[in-house]
């Protein structure tokens, strides 16, 4: 279990990494999606380029909008130490506790887990329950690109080879309520389902919800049937339900060896009735 | 392929090693510096027996390669080791049967060194959540959490 030989690129720079991707490059973050593929022959880039040493791209801060900037190379553990993620995105901490063991969130990163997109994964769906926008180095210039046209397939984003996904950025949601839920086999496992949910109510009245579910499709999936029942609908205990019943038309689960795609579709709906109970619960009265 | 030029401090002795750039972390300390306490299991980051310390913190040394620890402060359960005997931890895995062929001992130690070094009470669901990445095939579990919570015990009134 040895990677196949590659050459090695320690960028000290945002333009010496992107002056060494190709097509046949990899960028190495945390390593931790990355190298086990690499381990197992599944990819064989011929260049690694560590953006490690890449100053900039580490941190938590606070957008002058309420919001927060999330840079790429943030490790989950600190996103569960962050204050200002307690504060400003509870949801994201909530999410990154899911995230494989200690040992891993000490080193994967919030962009190598959005850059590698695995619909399985915690924090693409987290972030895009919280409508963060990707920013994307590119040899031009910046661009950014919302997450819901972020994550394009399985494993596939909008990142072009030469590209350099360096943060994301969070509109502010301190007063939004939330809730996640998700079920794996043992702590630390991918998900075979999840959900996670951002709500705002006014008046007693539910104004706005963003649900995404995790494990039941290609990518981490709008549950856009659920959303349209929840907005514009006054706040009660029948929301949650009425929500759960409308997952089916959104999901497409994959039929595995962990669970059948009627069972995820199942979980996906069950999880919803609990999120959005947990995020109802949370809404200021 | 090419080779990388890495210093880094392993068990505060300084390292300077020029190493193929596909060398894991796991490798240099086994192969190259005959720190073999690591131990290497699945090589995927799922079994947890390569886990050190980097700057303090857990990581699988199957998943890092030496090249990009240009700097870094890695701790093995060597350096986790006193000149004068095991450690707290190490005594009371001794003393609770924590260990049986010994594979994920290393491992082990440096999840709940990190776990100790953060929490000093921990409950027994801590201690079973912080060790969950760490696989082990023979004790079951029961005894590493009871030596986990009698070394945090002793650690609090030394």
């Amino acid at each position: 279990m040895k990677p196949a030989p590659f050459e090695y690129v320690r960028a000290r720079t945002l333009d010496e990494a992107l002056a060494a991707l190709d097509a046949d490059s990899k960028i190495l973050a945390g390593g931790q999606s990355l190298v086990p593929m690499l381990n197992m022959r599944l990819v064989r880039p011929a260049r690694l380029v560590d953006i490690n040493a890449v100053p900039g791209l580490e941190g938590v801060r606070a957008r002058p909008d309420g919001g927060l900037d999330v840079g790429a190379l943030t490790r989950h553990s600190d996103l569960l130490t962050a204050p200002l993620v307690k504060e400003r995105a509870p949801l994201l901490a909530a999410a990154a506790a899911h995230v494989g063991h200690r040992a891993i969130r000490n080193r994967g990163t919030v962009g190598g887990s959005l850059a590698h997109a695995d619909p399985a994964a915690e924090l693409p769906a987290a972030l895009l329950a919280l409508d963060a926008t990707a920013v994307i180095a590119a040899p031009g210039g910046r661009r950014r690109v919302p997450l819901v046209g972020f994550f394009v397939g399985l494993l596939t984003t909008a990142l072009a080879p030469d590209e350099i996904l360096v943060g994301v950025e969070i509109p502010d949601a301190r007063r939004a309520a939330w809730g996640f839920r998700e079920i794996a086999r043992r702590a630390g496992d991918f998900a075979i389902a999840g959900v996670a949910a951002v709500v705002r109510g006014d008046d007693g009245r539910c104004t706005d919800a963003r649900l995404v579910a995790i494990g039941a499709g290609d990518r981490p999936l709008r549950l856009g049937a659920a959303e349209a029942a929840l907005v514009g609908a006054e706040l009660s205990s029948a929301l949650p339900a009425r929500a759960a019943a409308t997952t089916g038309e959104d999901c497409r689960p994959p039929d595995d060896v962990h669970a059948s795609a009627e069972y995820r579709t199942h979980l996906v709906s069950v999880l919803t009735e609990q999120v959005v109970r947990e995020a109802l619960g949370r809404l200021a009265p | 392929m090419n080779d990388v030029l890495v210093r880094l401090t392993v068990n505060g002795r300084a390292v300077e090693r020029t190493v193929p750039a596909r060398r894991s972390l796991a490798d240099l300390l086994r192969e190259d510096l005959r720190l073999t306490g690591t131990h290497v299991g699945c090589e995927h980051g799922v079994c947890g027996a390569c886990t050190v310390l980097v700057d303090g913190r857990t990581a699988r040394s199957c998943l890092l390669f030496a090249g990009q620890l240009d700097g870094a402060q890695i701790t093995t359960v060597e350096g986790l080791t006193p000149a004068d005997g095991p450690s707290a931890l190490q005594a009371a895995f001794r003393e609770c049967h924590a260990l049986q062929c010994g594979f994920c001992t290393a491992g082990l130690l440096a999840t709940a060194h990190e776990l100790l070094a953060e929490t000093a009470a921990p409950t027994r669901e801590e201690i079973r959540e912080a060790i969950a990445g760490n696989l082990c095939m023979c004790t079951g579990y029961v005894n590493i959490v009871r030596a986990i919570e009698l070394a945090a015990g002793r650690m609090r009134r030394p």
